[in-house]
């Protein structure tokens, strides 16, 4: 039997808003299975994005749904989860409004390790505004503001997570479509902060102003540039060149936040 | 049994009066003058259940303090002049979306870092412009410590019961300084809770204007789904660009608190009766302002002190009446004139207002004033 994706859908919120081709669906749709395989009751389940294309998910979704200001997904989504730890906290949102102007918020709610999942669809560029190029955009890339090729440099966003103290990091692509609610499920189970950066496509904005003449050849790039953790351990330096690392690259057992304020509480209350 | 009495800080005297309003959430950042109300909050909200968390920086505080609200608790934070430019694109946030939060605000000079410890009353307009958009500003300016604390409580009250962010402005100098504080008994102060929705989940809407201007709010987390988007949004809370919805949503979310003036509006009016020129003043220049008001009395100057109480919204209205019957008005504070201004917009040019205006960090002296009225003819 086919999946039944419409019981997490909000009935009359569809047709979405993103263009024909874009990932964004695939990931929805992961995230969906994954809540699904999790049995996450949709009124313990909030949903919190910042502003962008991707941070329109949480809209479709029949979650307790909180679209917020650009970058300040993780700030929001941090009130939410530490007034109430009992609730599933997930977060999604894009590349742009992530690693740039929520890059602060990101950073520190790896270091805190608070129980969130952060689920980024990296697209390597500002979609909703016409495509400016991100922190995300490889060098030399076109942008609508790097008219003359991109002279930044990228962010790796699973290394940043790790380097941060994200206590669960993985990722895969829209490619991967059976992949992402597996990683998505276990990012959600596991205790800690999780960030699952999905590398995502836009052929709107990034596509055909880099040479990918359809989707399917967007598709395929990331088909072929994606190699599993597992894979990557039996080939050579030479081999890895240009490529990137899919499934679960960092998973480490560390103190969660709100369990250790329910201890300050403790300490508090001891000393009162 | 005699009430507990101590000698407060005002910073600590707006912790207390947030504790006693039954605040349970506090996010921060570090930031001169306002401190000791986030250092007090960390120490006192863990004793009662409550949380309290530092968060990377000012932004990330204010939205903090919505995400928690949504969940139903009373939110508190604190900070001061750069802070509160930070806060505002959540505080316009608060306002679209219309949740609950209580923000102290001390004021500093600036504009940028400009005075980090001096005292300013620079900010009362950022309290109404300070976020881009029409949105409505409740701004409270009290002048001593005990006022502070029964001011919190207040600004708790609006907060819940109009479902908008209030600011609490105390200037540097009644943040800091120490007075004796008589704490009011549990239940001796109106303590509101915001409305919470009386229709089941599946007919919730978070703006269903059919319960009035101000719609009850349901917590995350408590069997209501609803979404929340700082986008203009229709009363189900979805985005909407129809011409007619958002300018009757953006009509109604000012309406709110304009229409509500009454309830919300707050000022002393000392020896006004037969005054022939009154001071405006609020914070702790209407202190100032109080011993001139004496001294000219005692000089055969008919003066009266009007101090504001709620700077936003402002008691034109008040203000128009008292025009018609005195021979001037003297607007003492610290800053270039924004209360100034905010006086001779609404009292029509019946009278001349005269301001004084310091922002040397030095606060505003009773002789100053006692000087200025003698310029009223």
């Amino acid at each position: 039997m086919a999946f039944d994706y419409d019981k997490y859908i909000r009935p009359g919120k569809l047709p979405h808003i993103w263009c024909p081709g874009c990932g964004h669906g695939i990931v929805m749709k992961g995230l969906i299975r994954a809540m699904d395989s999790l049995n996450l009751k949709k009124e313990e389940t909030a949903i919190v994005s910042g502003i962008g294309c991707a941070s329109r998910l949480p809209g479709y979704l029949d979650c307790c749904t909180l679209h917020t200001a650009h970058g300040r997904a993780a700030a929001f989504a941090t009130g939410v989860k530490m007034a109430k730890p009992e609730m599933n906290v997930i977060l999604v949102g894009g590349d742009g409004d992530g690693t740039a102007i929520g890059g602060n918020h990101f950073i520190h709610a790896c270091r805190r390790n608070i129980n969130m999942t952060y689920i980024i669809m990296n697209n390597y560029i500002y979609g909703m505004t016409g495509g400016q190029f991100s922190p995300c955009t490889p060098t030399g890339a076109k942008a609508s503001t790097t008219p003359y090729g991109n002279p930044d440099p990228g962010f790796d966003i699973a290394k940043l997570a790790i380097g941060a103290g994200a206590s669960f990091v993985a990722r895969g692509t829209a490619y991967h479509a059976a992949q992402i609610d597996k990683l998505i499920a276990e990012a959600i189970q596991h205790k800690g902060f999780s960030v699952v950066e999905i590398l995502d496509d836009c052929p709107t904005t990034y596509g055909r102003r880099n040479k990918y003449r359809s989707v399917v050849e967007m598709m395929n790039r990331l088909k072929e540039v994606a190699v599993p953790v597992k894979a990557a351990e039996k080939m050579t330096a030479e081999q890895l060149e240009g490529k990137i690392l899919t499934g679960v690259l960092h998973k480490v057992e560390k103190p969660e936040y709100c369990e250790e304020y329910a201890k300050v509480l403790q300490r508090a209350q001891a000393a009162k | 049994m005699a009430k507990k009495v101590a000698f407060l800080q005002g910073n600590e005297a707006a912790a207390h009066g947030a504790l006693y309003a039954g605040c349970r959430f506090f996010a921060g950042y570090p930031i001169t003058p306002s401190t000791e109300v986030a250092e007090v909050m960390s120490a006192e909200l863990p004793k009662v259940g409550g949380k309290f968390i530092q968060m990377e920086d000012e932004i990330g505080a204010m939205a903090a303090l919505i995400g928690a609200s949504l969940t139903g608790v009373k939110v508190l934070t604190s900070t001061s002049g750069p802070g509160l430019s930070l806060k505002q694109e959540n505080i316009g946030y608060a306002c679209i979306t219309e949740v609950p939060s209580v923000i102290v605000n001390v004021m500093r000079g600036g504009p940028s870092t400009g005075m980090p410890t001096g005292p300013s009353q620079s900010d009362v307009m950022c309290a109404k412009w300070g976020t881009h958009g029409d949105h409505p500003a409740i701004c409270l300016v009290p002048a001593s410590v005990q006022e502070i604390f029964e001011e919190t409580v207040r600004a708790f009250n609006l907060a819940e019961k109009y479902r908008t962010p209030v600011m609490i402005m105390p200037d540097e100098i009644v943040a800091h300084m120490r007075e004796r504080i008589v704490f009011p008994e549990p239940g001796e102060l109106e303590v509101v809770d915001r409305t919470a929705p009386s229709v089941p989940p599946e007919k919730y809407k978070p703006y269903d204007t059919s319960f009035g201007d101000v719609p009850p709010l349901a917590a995350f987390g408590s069997g209501y789904k609803f979404h929340v988007t700082g986008l203009n949004k229709m009363q189900d809370g979805f985005p909407t660009t129809k011409a007619e919805i958002v300018q009757a949503e953006e009509e109604r979310q000012v309406r709110k608190v304009e229409a509500n003036k009454a309830d919300i509006m707050k000022w002393e009016e000392y020896l006004c009766d037969d005054a022939e020129v009154i001071v405006v003043a609020y914070g702790s220049t209407s202190r100032s302002a109080r011993f001139a008001v004496n001294e000219a009395r005692k000089n055969g100057i008919k003066a009266g002190l009007f101090r504001l109480i709620t700077f936003w919204p402002f008691p034109e209205e008040r203000l128009l009446e008292l025009s018609k019957k005195v021979k001037g008005f003297i607007t003492p504070e610290m800053n270039l004139g924004m209360c100034t201004g905010v006086v001779k917009g609404c009292i029509e040019g019946n009278a001349p207002v005269l301001g004084i205006f310091r922002v040397d960090g030095e606060p505003i002296n009773p002789g100053q004033i006692l000087d200025k009225m003698k310029e009223v003819k």
